[in-house]
């Protein structure tokens, strides 16, 4: 697989490490009233789809960076990559009350 | 039909035109007692103990291609009893147990074939490791024994002892693990399944759960709707999508492991060699075949084949163990989907809906379950109570803290 790299052009899936579902980016606020369900949900549940997938790349062999990266489970198709970092302000942006409080 | 000698000599001499199908192609019944969704080893093998350990009752197997095209079609056939942990090691011992009398049991020859497995040891510390494995298996039943480098190089000589980063130091040998013939084990689970009544409904793919007040009555299909007591769901690599279909998400992941199968070669490795250094494991099959695998693709993926790098890096592990692998060519590789869970043990257990039952988070260990995995899961479907050797396969043990961490990797499915 190539990741088409928003920096760097395409690159070699192997140059990089995966950790999975992109929901981990969206860590559970540790305050709230249900945090232990919360974060039971949010490291061990996955919605683990069957098509479409948004997950995390880290570019550990090149600038060491985190992507996040749209891929076809079911063609390893890749149909979108994004800097981790864009997304994440992109979600501070859109500013969830959670998110408010921290 | 029983198989014997008598009757396969009988069908030599008269031009074998007596044989008959092995299972009905059952069309669906309006309702049964048990459905099990997944006609795999897992699935068959719960029919088929359902039906006879358990006492009589309505059963259907539903399987959305044909028998044995799933991960029972698709794995490297080893069986073994070599864990570490008490949640783990009294369950595999178990079906190491129903592995060695499952011929007898099944009157059906799955070429059950204890030829020893072999872990080989690289450093002090894996060979402490390995004491503590072996003295863990033989408190639970199962056998171990521990080679120094002499033992290992008069099974094995043309292993590469001298590795200048994994030199072998060793081996922990199982002598009762071994391989079995994969397909003859769904064959033979749907044979016995079908003769005790169960209905086997192939190319019937469920679409939809019917659960009525956190109650399961039922399952929609592609052959129409079909009622049910109790649902048993035992479809790994799909067990995400089928769960989904009742509203749940699981602490699985789905990822593809890629084997492969040299050209036939005359017979050179008796047994089984696992090399956990590189992560590859070998067997050579009856035919001839080199068998062997390593690392899963580390990516989620439902796609049944694997990428090149992996193929690649899986072939550089087996070269630096035996570096006469080089002179074979590599007749086919493919990849079968697998459930990664969280703590890279598997569950069967009871879900929160009534009725609902849940077998899958296999990993990549699914074969050699296949009878306890039945067994237990028949159990559990009879009984509301899990089998004595499988009481901590629990959904919930994320939350109580109870996980089975065999390998110590914690919450990263891909690391398993």
């Amino acid at each position: 697989m190539i990741i088409n790299h928003p920096l760097l052009g395409p690159r070699d899936a192997q140059e990089f490490t995966y950790l999975g579902d992109a929901g981990l980016m969206n860590r559970p606020y540790w305050l709230s009233e249900t945090a232990l369900q919360q974060f039971h949900d949010y490291l061990y549940l996955r919605q683990n789809p069957a098509g479409e997938h948004r997950e995390l790349w880290f570019h550990e062999q090149g600038d060491r960076s985190w992507l996040v990266v749209t891929r076809n489970t079911v063609t390893h198709e890749i149909l979108k990559v994004e800097l981790a970092r864009d997304v994440a302000l992109a979600n501070r942006a859109a500013n969830t009350p959670q998110e408010a409080l921290q | 039909m029983r198989y014997s000698a008598f009757g396969l000599i009988k069908e030599a001499l008269s031009g074998h035109k007596g044989w008959r199908p092995q299972w009905r192609d059952a069309a669906p019944k309006p309702a049964y007692d048990y459905v099990i969704i997944g006609g795999g080893g897992h699935g068959l093998a719960t029919a088929y103990y359902l039906a006879k350990e358990f006492g009589g009752a309505r059963i259907a197997v539903l399987e959305k291609g044909w028998i044995g095209g799933g991960n029972v079609g698709r794995n490297t056939t080893i069986i073994r009893s070599n864990y570490l942990l008490d949640g783990n090691e009294p369950f595999y011992e178990f079906s190491l147990k129903l592995w060695e009398n499952l011929e007898q049991d099944l009157n059906y020859n799955a070429m059950v074939s204890q030829r020893g497995i072999l872990n080989l040891i690289h450093s002090d510390a894996q060979r402490d490791a390995a004491r503590r494995r072996g003295n863990a298996m033989i408190l639970n039943g199962s056998d171990a024994e521990l080679l120094d480098t002499a033992g290992v190089r008069a099974m094995y000589p043309f292993l590469n002892f001298d590795d200048a980063r994994f030199p072998i130091k060793g081996g922990l040998l199982h002598r009762r693990g071994g391989t079995v013939r994969h397909d003859a084990v769904a064959w033979g689970y749907a044979r016995g399944a079908d003769q005790r009544g169960v209905d086997i409904i192939q190319n019937c793919e469920v679409t939809g759960l019917r659960i009525d007040g956190g109650k399961v009555c039922g399952v929609e299909t592609s052959r129409g709707y079909i009622g049910a007591g109790k649902v048993g769901v035992s479809v790994a690599g799909n067990s995400s999508r089928v769960m989904a279909l009742a509203g749940m998400r699981l602490p699985i992941e789905s990822h593809v492991l890629q084997a492969f199968v040299s050209e036939g070669l005359k017979p050179f490795i008796p047994g089984v060699i696992t090399y956990g250094a590189g992560h590859f494991y070998c067997s050579q099959s009856d035919k001839g075949g080199l068998v062997f695998g390593g690392d899963i693709d580390m990516y989620n993926s439902y796609a049944q084949r694997g990428n090149l790098p992996v193929v690649e890096d899986v072939v550089e592990s087996g070269m630096s163990l035996i570096p006469a692998l080089g002179r074979a060519r590599l007749l086919r590789s493919w990849g079968g989907i697998m459930d990664m869970s969280m703590d890279g043990s598997p569950f069967i257990d009871k879900t929160h809906i009534d009725g609902l039952y849940f077998n899958g988070g296999w990993c990549y260990g699914g074969f050699k379950a296949t009878p306890a995995a039945g067994y237990c899961f028949a159990h559990l479907l009879k009984t509301d109570r899990p089998h004595e050797t499988a009481t901590a396969y629990r959904l919930d043990r994320f939350m109580t803290g109870r996980m089975i961490d065999e390998k110590g990797q914690g919450a990263q499915p891909n690391l398993h």
